[in-house]
């Protein structure tokens, strides 16, 4: 049997260029042009974003099909999780309190720390997990194969149409499923007070609801507001700014969780600060 | 007569280094402007400019008399409305069925809902899609997403339509019902087309060939006429960014020049 002769190219092939090494501060200056450039993209993103509510036109259909889809979509795992995590809470800090005998401040503890904190984190970063993900692969995916380009040659601002319904949705619902999720968490927190450490519903929910101040339900209410915009404008920025195809679809997905994530994590220091300080003087 | 679009010495570039290079050509009314090039030569790049979708870093793009680089967003936004663009693959918005596609602007321009039942049929009837009207684009072929996309670029009857390949990546017999297609829109409703291309002979089917509305065929252009009909399509050939071609079909068919013969086989 004749051998096959090897693949060969056609033509000659060109000589490889030569490359020359950036130095260390060539790399430095522009990995630090590159971070400004895209937090300068972002912020006119998110401006864009609210600017665009105070002027026509207004995308109210596209605004409630996002609230549908962010808000009653992420209703059962928030319904799930805020039980359990509010189950929890209650045996991890009744350990403790049994400890000095006062099992009853299990109540107090759980609700303050429900509404003032793991409501609106916890909503705000399952929500992430699930929406800023869906926001930037839907938004990349349009991206690549120029639906978005579509968009802007029929004469629609894609900023309209597609960046601020899915803000505003996110800001609207965010509060309400975090509402939701408080009162389950105490749900739960019942539940496991009254089975485990034998504590009576009625003198659990007196002092679950006599613990909270409204200083604490607009803590976290606000705080909501702030992560859905967090998490919906980077969705949609790292959606809108997707580079390589498909695989950056991929790539933008998961950085638009992870850096969602973590700006929630470290809004929610500052707020917290915030907040303290502004019930100390105000309330 | 001054011309639909114009580009002068047009030049547009990435971080990897310019793409466009000192690009001009010019589009007169109710001419077939054919855009031919390998892939990678700015054709795309071209068009995009053409509807105000990238601004050129250099040089000036006006359209029907504005200049598109000086133009704001929003004002940009408004003038889109004059143009229709076929994308290379469709761009159809894949959430929406066929109708929502096409009758997307009339929407976008609260036309009452009444008007619209009726223009979109008659845009999908002009493409021989009606029956496709309730599907969804992942439902539709290769060739029916570009006749999706021509009905959704005609239906408000702008005076331009920039196609991006419309004929790319499709088998031969579905290519040439494209062609006819981009005849028919253009014998019909005399709009203004500026063309990209890699394939010669869409080219040249534009130039030789036109859409008899007695017979509802496409017939070869009669001899007799063959200079007014090829005088309605020119070429410009692109080679990195540059034009190193421009004129008339019978001149590209009888040029000596090498890289350009290449297109010819």
């Amino acid at each position: 049997m004749a051998e096959t002769p090897p693949l060969q190219g056609i033509g000659k092939e060109p000589p490889p260029a030569e490359v020359v090494p950036a130095s260390i501060s060539e790399v430095l200056t522009g990995t630090a042009k590159d971070a400004v450039f895209r937090v300068q993209e972002y912020s006119y993103l998110a401006l864009q974003a609210i600017t665009n509510i105070f002027s026509r036109p207004h995308y109210i259909q596209d605004t409630l099909d996002q609230m549908d889809s962010i808000g009653v979509g992420s209703l059962p795992i928030v319904l799930l999780t805020g039980f359990f995590i509010g189950a929890v809470m209650v045996l991890q800090t009744a350990s403790q309190f049994v400890r000095f005998g006062q099992t009853s401040l299990t109540g107090d503890a759980v609700s303050l720390a429900l509404v003032r904190e793991l409501g609106p984190t916890l909503t705000s970063l399952l929500v992430t997990g699930r929406c800023a993900s869906g926001i930037a692969s839907e938004l990349g995916s349009m991206l690549v194969t120029e639906q978005v380009d579509a968009m802007r040659a029929m004469g629609t601002d894609p900023s309209r149409k597609l960046v601020t319904p899915r803000v505003v949705a996110t800001i609207l619902v965010l509060p309400l499923l975090t509402g939701i999720s408080d009162f389950i968490g105490l749900v739960g927190g019942c539940v496991a007070a009254v089975f485990s450490l034998r504590l009576g519903v009625v003198q659990f929910w007196t002092r679950a609801i006599d613990a909270l101040d409204f200083s604490d339900i607009m803590q976290g209410m606000t705080k909501a507001l702030v992560f859905g915009f967090i998490l919906s404008t980077v969705g949609c920025y790292r959606g809108l700014t997707v580079k390589g195809g498909t695989q950056g679809v991929g790539r933008a997905t998961t950085q638009a969780v992870v850096v969602s994530s973590v700006l929630i994590i470290v809004a929610d220091t500052f707020l917290t600060k915030l907040a303290l300080y502004l019930a100390d003087k105000l309330f | 007569m001054d011309p639909a679009i114009a580009f002068r010495d047009v030049r547009l570039g990435f971080d990897e280094g310019d793409v466009v290079r000192g690009l001009s050509f010019q589009v007169f009314p109710r001419e077939t402007l054919v855009l031919l090039g390998e892939t990678g030569t700015g054709k795309t790049l071209s068009l995009k400019m053409a509807a105000g979708l990238l601004r050129p870093q250099k040089g000036e793009v006006t359209v029907l008399g504005e200049k598109l680089g000086e133009m704001k967003e929003k004002a940009l936004l408004n003038f889109r409305r004059e143009i229709g663009f076929v994308f290379q693959e469709g761009a159809l918005f894949d959430s929406m069925t066929v109708e929502e596609n096409v009758a997307y602007r009339l929407r976008e321009e609260h036309v009452p809902e009444e008007e619209i039942e009726p223009k979109v049929r008659e845009a999908l009837r002009f493409v021989e899609l009606e029956h496709a009207i309730d599907q969804v684009p992942s439902e539709l072929s290769g060739g029916m997403r570009r006749r999706v996309s021509i009905a959704r670029a005609l239906i408000t009857r702008p005076p331009i339509v920039l196609y991006d390949s419309p004929t790319a990546g499709l088998d031969p017999v579905t290519a040439q019902t494209i062609i006819a297609l981009i005849l028919r829109l253009r014998d019909t409703y005399g709009v203004t087309a500026l063309l990209a291309t890699h394939r010669l002979q869409d080219g040249f089917a534009l130039a030789n060939f036109h859409f008899d509305a007695a017979s509802n065929k496409v017939l070869a252009v009669k001899p007799e006429n063959k200079d007014q009909a090829e005088s309605n399509t020119r070429f410009v050939v692109l080679r990195d960014g540059k034009s190193i071609f421009a004129g008339s079909p019978e001149e590209l068919a009888e040029t000596r020049d090498p890289y350009l013969k290449r297109f010819l086989v």
